[in-house]
């Protein structure tokens, strides 16, 4: 039996709807500040804001659709912005890939579901919930909707005039930044996590100095995961995960 | 009110975007992975963690550029402490917000 198809599991709904939409705060005050923002810059290159509304909806990431809007208000064609926002977003592939492991057994149809929503802050807090347990994938898809309908409307209100909104008030655009700091303090579990999470932060600065665009997110972490696989395989850091 | 040039490459966008995060969850929940791979998926979330956070407090610009004086990092020292100490993303979240409002009056 797939899950979702009896009445009992139906009735699990309603809870998980208000599980994931309170658990979205974080994310849903960081894309008000980030939204409103690409909404004001897409509208001052010309976009109608059922235009930026459309982006959103269809694409659903941020840092490609400002690059997207640059790339258009300087004039650049369909297969220039389809490729770069395609090497952008490649990065989610390793999101999707984590996450897998708490989806099995779920029907193609959700999982397909599940996948429009994933993005890094949708990924960074779902993987912390599965992680305390009391979570599943009604939740995250709540939570991943919740954060979209966020999204969406944030732009499209920057679009219709949220330059008249101070920017920077609350200190709303470190809102993401703090949710990240505190999603990977829970992610570290033992000496080995904080040398990858070392490496790979090293590498990322690194690596965001010498390229341009953001595939150091992609190349840093690949690296110290499988870094990070080679050291537990040799034995490094055995003793103290024992103790941890 | 949308123009047809301009839909067609936002469903592109759409599609690109949509397609590495809909293949792995399609294929890899379905089988069971090598133990190797199981513990490189989880590394994975600290590693992009990690990768996203670094540069954001460090470098500035564009092109970008080190810039170890900006409040990023500054408010991130303390937002740190607090995550570690009260283990409560609400609590850290606020208290990094506040700060770095009260950062930027002054800075």
């Amino acid at each position: 039996m797939r899950p979702g198809d009896s009445q009992e599991k139906r009735n699990e709904w309603p809870r998980a709807i208000r599980n994931g939409m309170l658990e979205a705060w974080p994310i849903c005050l960081g894309y008000l500040a980030i939204g409103l923002a690409f909404g004001v810059i897409a509208q001052k290159a010309g976009l109608h804001p059922l235009e930026i509304g459309c982006m959103s909806l269809l694409v659903y990431a941020g840092s490609s659709q400002f690059i997207a809007v640059s790339m258009l208000s300087a004039g650049a064609g369909f297969f220039a912005i389809v490729i770069t926002t395609f090497i952008v977003n490649l990065r989610h592939l390793l999101m999707s890939s984590s996450l897998s492991r708490y989806f099995r057994d779920l029907g193609q149809g959700w999982l397909s579901a599940l996948a429009y929503g994933v993005t890094d802050e949708s990924f960074a807090l779902n993987t912390a919930n599965f992680r305390e347990g009391d979570w599943d994938w009604r939740r995250a898809l709540v939570l991943n909707q919740t954060s979209n309908l966020a999204w969406i409307g944030s732009t499209m209100a920057g679009g219709y005039g949220g330059q008249f909104i101070p920017a920077g008030a609350f200190g709303i655009d470190y809102a993401l930044v703090a949710m990240f700091i505190c999603l990977l303090i829970f992610q570290i579990r033992g000496a080995l996590y904080v040398v990858i999470a070392l490496i790979a932060g090293l590498a990322a600065v690194l690596l965001s100095l010498i390229i341009p665009g953001n595939a150091y997110i992609f190349i840093a972490s690949v690296t110290a995961a499988t870094l990070g696989v080679l050291l537990k395989r040799f034995g490094f850091f055995r003793k103290m995960e024992r103790g941890s | 009110m949308i123009q047809t040039d301009y839909l067609l490459i936002v469903i592109g966008m759409g599609v690109v975007t949509y397609i590495p995060r809909w293949i792995p969850l399609l294929y890899l929940s379905r089988r069971g992975l090598p133990k190797w791979f199981a513990e490189w998926l989880d590394f994975i979330p600290a590693a992009i963690l990690s990768a996203l956070i670094f540069p954001l407090l460090v470098t500035t610009g564009e092109p970008r550029h080190l810039d170890l004086l900006q409040p990023e990092l500054f408010v991130a020292i303390p937002t740190l402490i607090v995550a570690v100490k009260t283990r409560s993303l609400a609590g850290t979240v606020i208290f990094g917000m506040i700060l770095y409002w009260i950062a930027g009056q002054y800075i």
